[in-house]
């Protein structure tokens, strides 16, 4: 039975710890949550995210206001009340637009980090797995938003995707339908697109950054060297006022105020995008209304999409679709693919090395030929990059499997 | 050595990132669409025209322009409404009031010796007449009529008129709320009935006009509302310098227009396609500023939370 102060004041210290436990809650997520002092901006990359999924919400909940998900009036929606009617609209969206677009950039930093420094091993598998389903609900949430202006890149992004689960040959156009509700995009379409954009997608965002929080706990971040640290061991060292000699740092205030600065720094890098370079993240194409008698002459996802829709391009229908399939899942089986015993950085993991530095110039090859048309020499490189792609999977295990363990590491 | 470090980094991503950046977007679209040269609206294929014109000369001959025009500068009303002028000749013939304003001059004189080759339309009427007749004989009697159309015109030509004598009797702007026949009315439906007739007689008049243009033009020219968005600028300033180069085949016509006239035109595009323009401009700075004194502040936390430590 929890004892319960009767003299302490309503919402007093003792009163809220009797109650909620604010201190043991506080220590143990923040002032007593340990991460490793041997770590760079780039361990920075997670709050940064949590920023940005912030500013998403926010600047979403007050485009949510005056967006009507009508297959009549989205268009007008977006590009008249909100862009030139309502008092600060087009800032809302173009942080909106920006910051979707952004996302994407701090996602994959985020995921070649936990890449490159084997932080998806050694009981960080969990971590990993969380991660790559944030990934992918991000890009659901992204297409589904896409759909939402209603544009000719809406329309016709949303036709050639849903078509992708007639599943090729087996031609199950009664499944593409039921995604639809109607033959072709439309009312039906929109609708079930927004539902998901608005409510059923974030709030699967927030369960599972939460679950990637709760991943993150009994592992521990990973360090720049893939130390094994003995944490409680470092912890009380550092309690023991010996900041120097310990290897850990507390979250809060210590971790924080470095975070804090490189949020500072994204956020001017941010804003000078959002208010003088938006046009990257907001597709010229997609300014002219959706039209069903007319295909626009080039029909591209967002960049962030584009290494895998390119995976899919060179291939005949059948086997382009396996290959875009393999590309959508591979990356979860990362932990289980890498076969070596070391938590290193890439550089110091013999033939690992130069597989991630090629898997990393292989996506932005496979990225830039996504985007151009499917022509001559693009098709050849398009090609060779999709098949680059799939051996360096396959690879994967052999070389790490070979991997000489690192001394010193068990 | 430990900052070097972060900024070895940094220096990766960034060069990862730039790189992504070039071939995504200033690389794929030099490749995804076709490059045409700007020339600055000096139409080069036109020879120049060396004849002075008579302005009071020119007044003699435009008596005859007036069979199909309005020209109100000089008080002569509109032979025909919008929609029987577009039942006659496919669309609304411009009032001649800005032509001396906004189209190049040696366009001009060239449009009223030859105007379906000056416009570049030949390939949409093989087997139809334009309906714009050769309205000058030689050089003289187009220079003159150019001079007169200078000497009508007024000094100071807002975007907003030079829009709507250049594109607006073909393209809406729903934005604008301007459509091809004139800005839609501001009526009111009836409290009781909840119909509004005003509007249904003016939308009435519009489906008429609409029917007429695509039969003439083979479909309904674009909205313009936010084109400055859905193009680029170089796209826009070339496509209407040239429309033929940009898009072979299109029944959009070379307006002729000089490059005031265009910057007029794209003025107007500018203000009803990008009004936060200058809201951004002006709120830019601010909250820039914002955030880098907020690094400044949270790196000297940093800076004093960190002391010590290695």
């Amino acid at each position: 039975m929890a004892h319960f102060d009767p003299n302490a004041k309503p919402f007093s210290h003792q009163w809220m710890n009797d109650r909620l436990a604010i201190d043991t809650l506080k220590r143990v997520l923040s002032t007593e949550y340990w991460i490793p002092k041997n770590i760079n901006f780039l361990w920075a990359m997670g709050m940064v995210l949590a920023a940005t999924f912030g500013v998403l919400l926010i600047s979403g909940i007050f485009l949510l206001m005056y967006y009507i998900p009508d297959t009549k009036l989205a268009f007008d929606s977006v590009n008249h009340t909100i862009m030139g009617e309502v008092g600060y609209g087009w800032l809302w969206r173009h942080m909106h637009a920006v910051a979707a677009s952004v996302v994407f950039l701090i996602i994959y930093i985020h995921m070649f980090t936990g890449i490159y420094y084997g932080s998806y091993k050694r009981g960080r598998e969990l971590i990993w797995l969380s991660g790559m389903l944030l990934f992918v609900t991000f890009s659901a949430e992204a297409f589904s938003g896409y759909m939402l202006p209603w544009g000719q890149m809406s329309y016709w992004a949303g036709m050639v995707i849903t078509n992708l689960f007639s599943l090729g040959s087996l031609d199950l156009q009664g499944l593409v339908e039921w995604i639809r509700g109607d033959y072709v995009p439309g009312q039906a379409f929109l609708g079930r697109f927004f539902m998901l954009h608005v409510v059923l997608l974030p709030l699967i965002i927030m369960a599972l950054i939460v679950l990637h929080f709760g991943t993150l706990r009994i592992p521990h971040v990973n360090n720049q060297d893939g130390e094994e640290i003995d944490f409680e061991a470092e912890a009380e060292k550092w309690k023991a006022g010996k900041r120097k000699e310990a290897k850990v740092i507390p979250f809060n205030p210590v971790f924080m105020s470095k975070d804090v600065f490189v949020l500072g720094i994204y956020f001017i890098i941010y804003f000078y995008l959002v208010f003088y370079h938006f046009e990257f993240a907001m597709d010229p194409v997609n300014f002219d209304p959706a039209d069903p008698l007319k295909t626009p002459p080039h029909i591209y996802p967002e960049w962030y999409f584009l290494w895998s829709y390119e995976i899919l391009r060179p291939f005949s229908k059948n086997a382009g679709l396996i290959a875009f399939g393999f590309a959508q899942v591979i990356f979860f089986f990362l932990p289980f693919l890498d076969r070596s015993p070391n938590v290193a950085p890439a550089s110091r993991r013999g033939l690992f090395k130069f597989w991630f530095w090629a898997l990393l110039i292989d996506m932005i090859v496979l990225t830039i030929m996504g985007k151009v048309p499917p022509i001559g020499i693009y098709t050849t490189i398009g090609t060779i990059a999709a098949w680059t792609f799939i051996l360096l999977w396959v690879a994967l295990p052999f070389i790490t499997k070979l991997e000489k363990p690192i001394r010193g590491q068990k | 050595m430990k900052k070097m470090k972060e900024l070895k980094i940094l220096a990766v991503v960034v060069f990862f990132t730039l790189v992504t950046y070039w071939g995504v977007e200033p690389y794929a679209h030099s490749v995804m669409h076709k490059h045409v040269e700007f020339k600055n609206f000096k139409y080069e294929d036109l020879k120049p025209i060396s004849a002075k014109g008579d302005a009071a000369k020119g007044q003699a001959l435009a008596a005859a322009c007036a069979g199909c025009h309005s020209i109100k500068a000089a008080k002569m009303p509109a032979p025909m409404d919008p929609v029987t002028a577009a039942a006659t000749y496919g669309v609304n013939p411009p009032d001649l009031s800005l032509a001396g304003a906004v189209l190049d001059e040696k366009y001009l004189a060239h449009f009223l010796k030859d105007p379906v080759h000056t416009a570049m339309v030949a390939h949409k009427f093989k087997n139809r007449a334009y309906p714009m007749p050769p309205m000058a004989t030689d050089d003289q009697s187009a220079a003159d009529l150019v001079a007169y159309f200078k000497s009508i015109a007024p000094k100071e030509v807002t975007p907003k008129e030079a829009y709507e004598f250049a594109c607006g009797r073909c393209h809406e702007m729903r934005y604008a709320k301007w459509t091809q026949i004139g800005e839609e009315p501001k009526t009111k439906p009836n409290i009781q009935t909840h119909m509004n007739e005003g509007k249904l007689k003016f939308d009435e008049k519009l489906a008429k006009y609409k029917d007429h243009l695509v039969k003439y033009l083979g479909k309904l020219p674009p909205d313009l509302s936010i084109i400055v968005r859905a193009r680029s600028e170089d796209y826009l300033k070339t496509f209407v310098e040239d429309p033929q180069a940009q898009l072979p085949g299109t029944a959009m016509p070379r307006v002729g227009v000089s490059k005031e006239g265009y910057e007029k035109v794209f003025k107007y595009l500018e203000e009803v396609g990008d009004p936060s323009k200058p809201k951004r401009e002006a709120v830019g700075p601010w909250v820039i500023g914002y955030f880098i004194i907020f690094s400044f502040l949270a790196w000297l936390w940093y800076k004093s939370q960190w002391k010590g430590l290695k």
